[in-house]
């Protein structure tokens, strides 16, 4: 059957070239690459919403820990400080670096708690087999908008330089704090792994009334 | 077995660059994932432009204006970002530097040559191949982000030296026009649309 021929609920497109391709089956842990640009389209993984679930749950988790805990611990002189993401943000609450604190959190904390919530809001029914929740395709589609701006693995890093930064004028030792982002950042990475936006798509899809498509 | 690559537009469809989907070419919005629908988007490059520029403005002061203010026991210091990595190569911490350079420096430089490259090769016949400048575009939209890095290293070193009598650092303005100029750049990354790459 040529491209052509292929029924329209058949045919995909590739978000980066818009080369044509037809859906075929995969196996879990197969990989399905455009033909002109090599971008990963489908990569299907098996129980992907159960395990996504979990450890989306897992990072919401470890998020209110890295909030409230010191991420560094700082002594110089006899005095000692140690800062949480929280009194980062309420140091500049106040003054014209206010954006700065505001931008900070939300890249590090708001913003991936949104994306994860996001993620579970949509998948908690569909693994149940239950019909989409309310708005599945915008909650998920957002989720899928915010993912450049969730900025917690680059966090990690800036507290590592940030760490051999100040050792040089005073004694710093990780955190709870830096501990748990570091962790949450591979969490993170696990989850995306079996993140495969083409089985959620078709599943919001099929759980969802049925629209009239029209003529094709 | 092969076929010739086609693409939505070449066969009268139109593709939801969010979730995939094609449709006919009247459709709109995408009924699986309800994103607004465009072959190409219209406007895309006046918007790559826009944001490419203001990114530059914000990149000019985040340069001049100090990126952190210390001062201990009374006297203060100043350091730009450039002024910041040459201070961290002197006092012996060569990777650091490096690392700080990269993120604030190469990579912001680099995303404004490659993102005016990419616009510019649009109209104009380049040496440079198709799979190259797609390429090309992966990784400006995947290492946009990093350079946030510095951003994060000065509200972190500020937040935790400020509770200290001995000395305290604060973020300079260039801090706030650096975090600007990253996220315009960013946006202007993401108003590109790469299927003009493969147009004829």
């Amino acid at each position: 059957m040529k491209l052509a021929d292929t029924p329209l609920t058949e045919l995909r497109a590739c978000p980066h070239c818009d080369a044509l391709y037809r859906l075929v089956p995969l196996r879990s842990r197969e990989r399905g690459t455009c033909p002109q640009c090599n971008h990963v389209l489908v990569s299907p993984r098996s129980n992907a919403f159960r395990r996504v679930i979990a450890l989306s749950t897992a990072a919401l988790v470890m998020l209110a820990v890295a909030l409230f805990t010191p991420f560094l611990d700082l002594s110089a002189a006899g005095l000692h400080s140690d800062a949480s993401i929280w009194d980062t943000a309420m140091t500049f609450s106040s003054g014209y670096l206010t954006p700065l604190a505001v931008a900070v959190v939300a890249f590090i904390i708001i913003i991936p708690a949104l994306r994860l919530s996001l993620i579970l809001y949509t998948l908690v029914p569909l693994s149940l087999n239950l019909p989409a929740a309310r708005h599945a395709a915008g909650a998920y589609r957002l989720s899928e908008i915010l993912h450049p701006w969730s900025m917690a693995e680059i966090f990690v890093i800036g507290v590592a330089v940030a760490l051999v930064k100040i050792a040089g004028m005073a004694s710093v030792a990780p955190g709870i704090a830096f501990w748990t982002f570091a962790a949450l950042v591979i969490v993170i990475i696990w989850q995306e792994s079996f993140l495969d936006s083409e089985q959620i798509w078709s599943a919001i899809d099929s759980s969802a009334p049925r629209v009239d498509e029209g003529a094709a | 077995m092969k076929e010739p690559i086609l693409t939505a537009r070449k066969a009268g469809l139109v593709a939801c660059t969010r979730c995939t989907r094609v449709y006919p070419p009247d459709v709109d919005k995408c009924k699986r994932c309800g994103a607004p629908l465009s072959s190409r988007n219209p406007d895309a490059l006046q918007r790559v432009w826009a944001w490419w520029i203001a990114g530059l403005i914000a990149y000019i002061p985040a340069n001049i204006y100090p990126m952190l203010k210390t001062s201990s026991l009374g006297s203060e210091t100043a350091s730009s970002i450039m002024g910041g990595v040459i201070e961290l190569w002197a006092h012996g911490d060569p990777p650091i530097a490096i690392i700080v350079f990269v993120a604030s420096i190469v990579i912001p430089v680099g995303k404004f040559l490659s993102i005016a490259f990419l616009a510019y090769s649009l109209k104009r016949p380049t040496s440079m191949g198709r799979h190259a400048r797609h390429r090309l575009y992966q990784v400006v939209e995947f290492i946009g982000r990093w350079s946030m890095i510095d951003v994060f290293v000065v509200a972190i070193t500020a937040s935790l030296v400020q509770f200290n009598l001995v000395a305290s650092v604060n973020p300079g303005i260039a801090a706030i026009c650096f975090a600007a100029s990253v996220a315009f750049t960013m946006q202007a990354a993401l108003a590109f649309d790469p299927r003009t790459i493969w147009d004829d």
